[in-house]
């Protein structure tokens, strides 16, 4: 992992200062570290020299920008009707039995966290879910199970 | 100028202008919620939605320009079905409980629910998934589940105080009104100043009460109970009561307060006085440092009077902390004064006093609580009220304070000058120094008509003047011909232009008024709601009113100032000056 201080002064000097350049800043560190600390923002609101509300304001409206610790890996799981309708609860079901977790939570390797996300424009192929930057769709149980094995396969190596 | 119809009469105004402004112009009241004279439009609320013939939209009159030909109806059926359906969404997300709530008779949405009212509920009540979370810090006292989201706090906040502490955070149904992390006032950058207390339309924000332990404390027999009014308390405190704002009550306010039982009836303007002695030779020390000792001092010397604006400078210029005088606020002066001075003069134990002061602000609550304000040997002052709190209080004791006899302040310490009644307006404290700073410096008046000195008075953000120096007293000659700049800010905002000069070391200025407030003190947090600029002058008018009326216009003339020297401070920034009126600031975190 970077160097946190140097993370945000990179971040800066890439984006500038302006109030416009706090969302691709956050991205930023979001892409880093998989969430957005107390100190990060602490530390962004200082640079840009606004305050520590407007910063906590901006990161909160964002459903990407976690502000909990997450897992190496972030699964998010579609949770819009027609995912819904198409077998959403055998996907999220699957994903808990293989990895043991609930929705929310994070493997105690700290490899995977489990979330739901509002659509992500993939209804046509219901149901789907995002790894990462990485999107899924038309899964089923056998599908799900196969990509999971895929990314703990990835780790060992 | 733009002529149209509203509610089928034709209106003429300039061209800018809102329907909302036009409206008012014929008589025409909209309701409104978000929307607030002191601040940007915001058109969140939508109560203020009226009908433009050839729009298929009810539109937000208060973010809608006139048009030249406009036709505009504001309380058709239409309208008033919706606003009746907006309303009752607003209710349907807001704690019903007017009668558990401390703004339950002075709150705009309860103004509107009765014009509205509705004997059944229309929706679902979702209030009670909200969480009931109430940040109860020193000053403030935060309750979500009564926030309507219009944002006049956050808007109050970054516009007028440029300190940006709330913020509205998360989305759609969750989104809510918040500090950085959702902590309380005492953890974040807030200054206590409680302007958002002043612009919330509901009860959502308000002051933290100390009332019912001053009325414990005043039922005591043991107790002895003293209280001191702050200047601008007297020109605000007729609202409450129905009066006009700029009425001035000094007397019917002393003679209430004497019969809510307080042992002994004082004024803070005595302590502005005894803070302008020590400011003012606290000023000219610093300047004989600087030009003829050459010594480094920090100028300009700023005042300190203003609580919020202390912690303002705490947070946001640490560096910069020299430049306060370090004279503490006439509240904390009294409190110190209160349980030495008072108490041995009268021969009470100063343990069994309690010190009461009324104040036009909330930041008073915070700096009574500070740990260093325990110079007597006691808490200084125990408990900080606002103008508010006490109008509260004579309602509560059945007293009209319109039928009240005037009154006088007791003695000691209930004597006070012209310039310590201007404290309470922005401009206040550079003028009262003045009038005593030129007279110990050339023995003469300050050169102004009727020892006014117009220049730092009124609303502008940043007021300057220059005072010439001549003829001085050969102690002073160091002074001769100098023409010494001075400025004046109220609102943290126009604080900052000050302060960024000073920080860039382009400040022309070698002494400096800031009051956290816009209007200084009048336009306290702990003020009369609803306050505008309006009132605001009205009530500045009051305070120079009441200090043209006073036989004695200078601190330094103040009897009592003179003989708290004689028997018991001895000088100015003397021993025990420093010991008991004087203080220290802590640099504090920004972020």
């Amino acid at each position: 992992m970077p160097d946190t201080t140097k993370l945000i002064e990179n971040l800066v000097e890439k984006y500038g200062k302006k109030r416009e350049s706090l969302l691709p800043i956050l991205k930023g560190i979001i892409e880093e570290e998989r969430y957005l600390s107390e100190e990060r923002m602490l530390e962004v609101a200082k640079a840009l020299d606004i305050s520590g509300a407007e910063v906590y304001g901006t990161a909160s409206f964002y459903s990407f920008i976690d502000l909990k610790p997450r897992g190496k890996h972030i699964i998010r799981v579609c949770k819009t009707i027609v995912c819904d309708m198409k077998g959403k609860n055998e996907v999220i079901k699957t994903i808990k039995d293989c990895l043991g977790i609930d929705v929310g939570e994070t493997t105690t390797d700290g490899m995977f966290t489990l979330l739901q996300t509002n659509c992500i424009g993939q209804c046509d192929h219901a149901p789907a879910m995002l790894i990462d930057g990485e999107v899924y769709n038309e899964l089923n149980a056998e599908k799900v199970r196969n990509i999971i094995k895929e990314y703990k396969l990835n780790r060992q190596n | 100028m733009i002529t149209l119809k509203i509610n089928n009469t034709q209106v003429e105004v300039p061209e800018g202008t809102t329907i909302l402004e036009a409206a008012k112009k014929i008589g025409v009241e909209i309701p409104t919620l978000c929307h607030h004279e002191d601040l940007c439009v915001a058109g969140n609320c939508r109560v203020c939605v009226v009908e433009i013939k050839g729009r298929p939209r009810l539109e937000a009159s208060c973010a809608t320009p006139a048009e030249n030909g406009m036709e505009v109806f504001t309380h058709s059926a239409k309208v008033r079905n919706a606003r009746n359906v907006i309303t009752q969404l607003l209710l349907s997300e807001h704690a019903e409980e007017c009668t558990l709530c401390y703004k339950n008779g002075n709150c705009e949405l309860q103004n509107l629910a009765e014009e509205y009212y509705h004997d059944d509920e229309m929706f679902i009540d979702l209030a009670h998934e909200r969480e009931h979370r109430i940040d109860k810090s020193t000053a403030l006292r935060y309750d979500p589940s009564k926030c309507i989201r219009c944002q006049r706090c956050v808007r109050t906040c970054a516009e007028i105080q440029g300190v940006n502490a709330l913020s509205a955070a998360f989305k759609g149904k969750d989104m809510m009104i918040t500090t950085f992390m959702e902590k309380t006032f005492g953890e974040v950058v807030c200054t206590n100043c409680g302007q958002c207390v002043v612009h919330c339309p509901t009860g959502a924000l308000t002051e933290r009460t100390y009332y019912d332990e001053i009325w414990e404390a005043i039922e005591d027999p043991d107790k002895h109970v003293v209280v001191n009014t702050a200047p601008s308390v007297r020109v605000a405190l007729g609202e409450p009561f129905g009066l006009e704002p700029g009425t001035i009550v000094t007397g019917q306010m002393a003679a209430a307060l004497r019969r809510l039982g307080f042992d002994s009836v004082l004024d803070t303007d005595f302590a502005a006085d005894l803070t302008i002695i020590e400011e003012g030779n606290e000023f000219i020390q610093r300047l004989k440092k600087k030009f003829v000792d050459g010594e480094e001092v920090a100028l300009p010397m700023i005042t300190s009077c203003s609580p919020g604006w202390v912690k303002f400078i705490e947070h946001m210029y640490p560096d910069l902390l020299d430049h306060l005088s370090t004279c503490k606020s006439p509240q904390q002066m009294f409190g110190a004064l209160a349980k030495t001075y008072y108490a041995e003069k009268k021969g009470i134990d100063p343990a069994k006093i309690v010190s009461v002061s009324i104040m036009p602000c909330t930041a008073k609550k915070f700096e009574a609580n500070r740990p260093e304000m325990k110079s007597s040997g006691y808490q200084d002052i125990d408990a900080g009220l606002t103008t508010r709190e006490l109008a509260k209080m004579i309602k509560q004791a059945g007293i009209d304070l319109t039928k009240l006899p005037e009154e006088d302040f007791d003695s000691i310490m209930g004597e006070s000058s012209g310039a310590g009644v201007i404290f309470g307006a922005t401009g206040g404290v550079m003028e009262a120094a003045l009038r005593t700073v030129y007279e110990i410096i050339t023995g003469r008046e300050v050169p102004f008509r009727h020892l006014d000195i117009q220049p730092v008075r009124g609303l502008d953000g940043v007021k300057e003047a220059t005072i010439k120096f001549e003829n001085c007293k050969s102690e002073y000659s160091f002074l001769e011909g100098a023409e010494v700049k001075v400025a004046v800010a109220h609102g943290l905002r126009n604080a900052r232009k000050i302060m960024d000069q000073i920080k860039e070391g382009k400040s022309p200025y070698l002494f400096v008024e800031i009051m956290a407030c816009p209007g200084g003190c009048i336009g306290g947090g702990g003020q009369p709601i609803p306050t505008n600029d309006e009132i605001r002058m009205k009530r500045i008018e009051a305070i120079y009113r009441e200090d043209a009326g006073k036989p004695i216009r200078k601190s330094h003339e103040n009897p009592e100032i003179k003989q708290v020297y004689e028997e018991f401070l001895k000088k100015p920034l003397g021993e025990k000056s420093h010991k008991l009126l004087h203080t220290h600031y802590t640099k504090r975190n920004r972020y």
